[in-house]
């Protein structure tokens, strides 16, 4: 632990930190354009100068190891002669756009030319000027302005794992690009813009719809997957203008997914704005009461064994909660949330949690995978596996179809017997699992949803006991989940014993069918039923429907979700939901009393302290709990039938996804669709 | 140029020869750091590719040598004695910086532009010759030079261009090194030193 | 004078053989065994008894550099040596001169300095445009390999060390010895960040040394001769002999091995036939490489050739290429030239020297043609300033040095000019 002196104070840092990340320790702000906490270092900005004693010119302090005796300066005419110079450097061939550069208001150079530039520039010779490239959808480019710090560089090639970003040519003709101004091929690609300090990547879709002050911020919980990413949905008026990244090292850290960033227009388009109820085959507008109406014509002298539920992927657990209300107190207990049949049960908590947590990925050293493609359907858990791979030598293994995860996987095929032979120790994964000191596996919905579903999981829970994945302070088995609902649907209990498929077989008794926002499960059993679809967006769910009512969508209510670790986290209201649409739990509390069986809370807070009293959990937000470990699954031969993934619609995987165009955009140009592209040019 | 200005869409694949000294290279290095074998690749490939680097040799060579084809990319425009657009049959390379153009490299500049009618940076209509522009050739003390194939033209005199762009012309065999007379880098008229050592040896 | 008896580079001029037969008979590769069997430690401390700074430019102790590498591999992984021989400062064409017409040297000398610093191979990096003395150096490595002088149990010493060449693809920069590393791994030739120093972290990671050609060279011949033979030569601190190479405005530019502290005057006297129309013809010298600041005549008239009399006079030995220029030459011209060339070589990697070589460069061609304000020569001071020192490698500091040294003795050229140019445009 070396002991320096920053500004004559002295200041001990841990072994291995850097002069910056001492100065930063003494309280000496230390300005920077290339360094960047989680990348290597570049060093290359020399933005970071600072005096040290001995030394006979300026050091980058983000790249000198902190030794111990080193006296440093960072508030001397020298210094600031230095920054100057470099701020100057850096000014000389940056266009003076600012008044026309997303960036502006949020800018790193501009910040730091105000806080130490000299004000004024001596430069009379011509400007630089950079062709922009096109590399995709997301990310508009003006590379004119771009100050070679190499961020967007770094972050593609370490953390995302896309090779083909880089710079060409030399010198002052340096021009950051992809290999031949291709796509950026990567579902973190939108983190660039966040990384860029200049406005040389901005976002393309977000480009010069608002300047950055006058956004109201509101910070926020991701539901495209439920992974639980924190995020902050920016607004202005009622429109969500975009969706930045919150930093949360448990979760995120500091990046999103694509869809994450994305996803917003599809807040504004398709939405269902108003009650429909379906009148000589066609959904007609109606309001609230109608529909209350039309609703309870159909349930009159239905029993309570003839109405069922699901829900779906982004239902927040106060709107499953009230639904699950409803229907027990129309003396129904079939209630849903496993659309795609995955064999789980509620029993033993940790049977369905990530219980490694997704910070926990960093210390494993063997990771078996088997049915999931974390890239798609967990983005930042797969960013995590990455960074444990390329940090801490984590070897990856894979049963299930061969995976491009961004990072080399030892595959194992697809045959998910293989689990047998990795139990019974004659496989070579058995000899790593072994050998492993803190081995973990993930088990993905394709493999939950394997008609051998309950023996895999319950192999995979044996493989977990015998090869210590369950230690003293270490458990190594994962469930991944998809849906940002599905961890508090299964800690409220919305299950019905024989799973969807005894749901399905007793279709021809359901007489009423309530629909939670499941627009992406084959729901044709239930066509006979009168089907009351509650939702955002006019998708699949709406169209088949008898009777519609106008949901909001995540980012116009305060929700509780729990992602696949078990964490308890809140949405909170950002906009308002658009014209007659409602909150959905408020929906369900509104027809309980119009059925007059009301329901016994009258606002969020009651709702949530009844809640509690079934799941005392969620009240405990933002921490990642430890469930306890016990048997679960059921012992049988697993079928030799070949393993799934998810995630093979990406960019559509949810109705909000699907009313994207950007996002429909972004998976034109994966396909190599690109708009303006004619068969002459290509 | 930008990047997506290098794109083209003819094949490349090294001839039988070419692979097999290919691989050879490879082994200079340690096991598992073919990467260094890049340069030596991406020369070759030019050298089989007319004197210039197509997009499909660079992503050949990123392929044999399971490299992303950005980082082959790179390299290949980093480098100076790469080229991006194909050259003529005969590269004329002339030295301009400081000792060369206290020497005249002006004159040889105007010389060969003359002669050949392109400005530098320019290949004649007919395919026949490229000039570029390099800086220092290091064979300061022989300046001006400048460089063909791969041989150095040195103490060049505007004359002395011209004939060799003649020379080529006509197809003659041309005699590298200085084109004054004197043998080496030893002073003209003979060495100072080394008395002993100018017979040849016995 | 330096007495041939006391020459290194007997075929300088390749007038003999460059094969491994008339090497022999030259002395190369005589007891090499015997030098070997001396050991490790000694090679080493003989080394730095010689006084034998680098030759590459920057004059650090050879033996001291040496002896930085680990004695052993704790890890038993391998270390490596690096010759350094991208020659592109111009001005200079010595290591061309020893690798085609003395390659023995450099090999045997690659042998020693392996053998010293435990490398279990020695990559010759070597510019790309060097095509004759990559071939040579390959023919005389093969005789070499054939003859038992390197490869495994080298010399009979028990020793084993693979020699390669490496072709460049032109980038001056990769003459740094970092930027030189990354090239050999296959990337673009940026410099690193130091620390780490390759003697801990080199190539593929592994510890390194990378040596200029000359310094390698001629370890053979001064452990034969004796460490005190050497630095019985020149003067403390600045010993041995060394090539210069003398380019410009002399009658006969060449190269010359010669004692190091030579003056200036007797160098280009007594082997270059003298300045362009006499001594009084003199306008100025860039002494060590385009990297050096120039010196007027008068500084000239007296200077000795080595690294401590250059740097008392604010200039440097550098790789002791000496750049005549006589009284017709424009030097403005001449330095604006250089700055054409940092920027054509600058790597591009951080700021000051990516920005700021361009913007001297423009500056420089203003200044040629006078078409500026006479503030300006010291914002062009001011800005060479603030690049020197404040960059990842040298080159940042080459570019600057130039610029510094014609304005410290040509200033009042420079101020000439903008006052024609004034007076000119003013009449127009």
């Amino acid at each position: 632990m070396p002991t320096l002196t920053v500004n004559g104070q002295e200041v001990t840092v841990e072994d291995g930190a850097t002069v910056l990340q001492a100065c930063e320790a003494a309280g000496a702000e230390i300005p920077r354009f290339c360094y960047h906490e989680r990348l290597s270092i570049a060093g290359n900005c020399r933005m970071c100068l600072v005096e040290m004693e001995k030394a006979p010119k300026p050091i980058a302090s983000c790249a000198m190891p902190a030794g111990d005796g080193m006296v440093i300066h960072t508030d001397t005419e020298y210094v600031k002669k230095a920054r100057e110079g470099v701020m100057e450097f850096l000014l000389i061939n940056h266009p003076l756009d600012c008044p026309i550069c997303d960036q502006g208001g949020e800018c790193d150079l501009q910040d730091q030319s105000v806080a130490y530039g000299t004000g004024e520039s001596r430069y009379q010779e011509n400007k630089r000027a950079v062709n922009d490239k096109d590399i995709g959808p997301l990310i508009s480019t003006t590379m004119t302005r771009c100050i070679h710090c190499m961020r967007c560089v770094r972050f593609s090639t370490e953390v995302a794992g896309f090779q083909e970003m880089g710079s060409i040519w030399r010198g002052e003709h340096t021009e950051v690009t992809t290999y031949l101004e291709g796509l950026l091929d990567s579902e973190m690609s939108g983190n660039v813009i966040d990384l860029c300090p200049v406005g040389a990547l901005t976002s393309k879709p977000y480009a010069f719809t608002a300047r950055s002050w006058e956004l109201k911020k509101v910070e926020t919980v991701d539901v495209m997957d439920a992974v639980g990413s924190n995020i902050r949905l920016d607004t202005r008026g009622n429109e969500v203008m975009r969706v930045l990244p919150v930093l949360n090292e448990e979760i995120n850290e500091e990046w999103i997914s694509d869809k994450t960033r994305f996803h917003y227009d599809g807040l504004k388009k398709r939405r269902l704005d108003r009650p429909y109820v379906r009148k000589s085959g066609k959904l007609q507008a109606v309001e609230w009461g109608d529909a209350f109406l039309a609703m309870q014509k159909a349930l009159k002298g239905v029993k309570g064994d003839q109405i069922a539920a699901v829900v779906g992927p982004m239902a927040d657990m106060e709107s499953m909660f009230a639904l699950k209300g409803l229907l027990n107190s129309m003396g129904s207990e079939k209630i849903e949330s496993r659309l795609c049949g995955a064999e789980i049960d509620t029993k033993v908590r940790a049977s369905y949690l990530f219980n490694t947590t997704i910070e926990g990925i960093e210390q494993a050293d063997y990771c078996l995978i088997i049915g999931a493609n974390p890239r798609l359907e967990a983005t930042l858990v797969n960013s995590r596996l990455r960074k444990a791979v390329v940090e801490n030598g984590l070897a990856v293994a894979n049963v299930g179809p061969e995976l491009d995860l961004t990072f080399s996987v030892n595959e194992l095929g697809d045959d998910p017997k293989v689990l047998e032979s990795i139990l019974s120790g004659d496989h070579d994964a058995a000899k790593a699992l072994k050998k492993a000191k803190k081995p973990m596996l993930i088990l993905g919905e394709g493999a939950l949803r394997h008609k051998s579903g309950k023996a895999i999981l319950a192999h995979a829970r044996d493989i977990a006991d015998t090869y210590g994945l369950i230690a003293d302070g270490w458990n190594g088995f994962n469930v991944l989940h998809s849906a940002a609902s599905q961890v508090g649907a299964l800690d409220l209990g919305l299950t019905v014993e024989g799973n969807m498929a005894a749901l399905r077989d007793d279709a021809a008794n359901i007489k009423v069918f309530f629909n939670l926002g499941e627009d992406d499960t084959d729901l044709s059993a239930f066509n006979k039923s009168f089907k009351i679809y509650i939702g955002s967006h006019g998708d699949a769910g709406a169209a088949s429907a008898d009777v519609v009512l106008p949901g909001s969508a995540y980012s116009e209510k305060s929700g509780t979700y729990i992602n696949m670790e078990g964490r308890v986290q809140r949405s909170a209201k950002a906009v308002f939901a658009p014209g007659a649409a409602r909150e959905d739990w408020s929906i369900f509390r509104a027809f309980s009393e119009v059925i007059g069986n009301a329901l016994p809370y009258n606002d969020l807070n009651e709702l949530r302290k009844h809640m509690a009293d079934v799941c005392p959990h969620v009240m405990t937000l933002d921490v990642a709990p430890t469930a306890e470990w016990n048997k679960f699954g059921r012992k049988a031969k697993i079928a030799g039938e070949a393993l799934s993934v998810g995630g093979d619609n990406y960019y559509r995987s949810n109705p909000i996804a699907r009313a994207s165009k950007i996002l429909a955009d972004c998976e034109n140009a994966r396909n190599g669709i690109i708009e303006e592209a004619t068969g002459t040019n290509g | 140029m930008t990047g997506a200005a290098l794109k083209s869409t003819e094949t490349f694949e090294f001839t039988p020869e070419n692979n097999e000294w290919a691989q050879g290279q490879i082994k200079k290095y340690p096991e598992g750091k073919q990467a260094s074998a890049v340069m030596p690749l991406l020369h070759r490939a030019q050298e089989q590719n007319n004197g210039w680097l197509s997009t499909a040799a660079i992503e050949y060579v990123a392929d044999y040598l399971d490299m992303p084809k950005m980082r082959v990319m790179e390299v290949a425009t980093f480098y100076t004695m790469y080229n991006h657009k194909p050259v003529g049959k005969h590269v004329i390379e002339i030295c301009t910086t400081t000792p060369c153009w206290l020497r005249g490299s002006d004159d040889i500049v105007a010389a060969a532009t003359d002669e050949l009618g392109v400005k530098m940076g320019q290949t004649t209509d007919d395919g026949e010759f490229t000039l570029l522009e390099v800086e220092c050739a290091g064979a300061c003390v022989n300046a001006p030079v400048c460089a063909i194939h791969k041989e150095y033209y040195e103490d060049l005199t505007p004359d002395s261009m011209r004939q060799i762009i003649k020379d080529l012309k006509a197809g003659k065999e041309l005699k590298a090194g200085p084109q004054n007379g004197r043998h080496r880098s030893e002073p003209l008229g003979g060495p100072t030193t080394l008395a002993d050592f100018v017979k040849a040896e016995g | 004078m330096l007495q041939d008896k006391d020459r290194i580079f007997t075929n300088l001029y390749g007038f003999q053989s460059f094969g491994l037969k008339a090497a022999k008979a030259r002395g190369d590769w005589d007891g090499t065994k015997a030098l070997l069997e001396k050991g490790k430690d000694w090679i080493i401390s003989e080394m730095k008894d010689s006084g034998l700074r680098g030759r590459g430019g920057a004059g650090f102790p050879t033996g001291l550099k040496w002896s930085f590498m680990p004695k052993e591999n704790p890890d038993g992984g391998p270390s490596y040596l690096v010759v350094n021989a991208d020659e592109g400062e111009p001005g200079t064409c010595k290591d061309r001169e020893i690798m085609r017409h003395d390659p023995h040297k450099l090999i045997e000398g690659c042998l020693i300095a392996g053998f010293a610093m435990n490398a279990s191979a020695a990559y010759i990096y070597i510019r790309g445009e060097f095509h004759e003395e990559a071939d040579a150096l390959e023919v005389a490595i093969e005789e070499a390999y054939a003859d038992g002088l390197i490869g495994k149990n080298a010399c009979k010493s028990g020793y084993d060390l693979d020699v390669y060449v490496h072709r460049g693809a032109g980038a001056y920069i990769c003459g740094e010895e970092t930027a030189l590393i990354e090239s050999l791994e296959g990337k673009k030739g940026q410099p690193r960040l130091k620390p780490p120093f390759p003697a801990n972290v080199g190539v593929w990671g592994r510890p390194t040394t990378v040596n200029n050609v000359e310094s390698i060279a001629v370890a053979p011949t001064i452990l034969r001769r004796g460490a005190s033979w050497f630095s019985g030569l020149g003067r403390p601190n600045n010993t041995g002999t060394k090539l210069f190479c003398i380019s410009g405005h002399v009658n006969n530019p060449c190269n010359v091995e010669e004692e190091m502290g030579i003056p200036l005057k007797e160098l280009i006297e007594k082997h270059c036939g003298g300045v362009r129309g006499g001594w009084d013809n003199l306008m100025a010298v860039i002494p060590g490489g385009s990297s050096v600041p120039v010196l007027p005549k008068d500084i000239c008239d007296t200077v000795l050739m080595d690294f401590d009399s250059l740097r008392d006079v604010q200039s440097g030995l550098g790789t002791a290429a000496v750049i005549v220029m006589d009284k017709s030459t424009d030097i403005v011209r001449a330095i604006t030239r250089l700055s054409a060339f940092y920027k054509h070589e600058s790597c591009g990697q951080c700021t000051p020297c990516r920005e700021g070589t361009g913007w001297m460069w423009r500056m420089m061609e203003r200044l040629c043609a006078g078409n500026a304000e006479l503030e300006e020569i010291d914002m062009l001071l001011d800005v060479s300033k603030k690049i020197e020192g404040h960059t990842i490698c040298a080159l940042g500091d080459a570019a600057a040095w130039p610029i510094q040294g014609l304005m410290r003795h040509f200033r009042g050229e420079v101020e000439q000019r903008i006052a024609d140019y004034k007076s000119r445009v003013a009449a127009e």
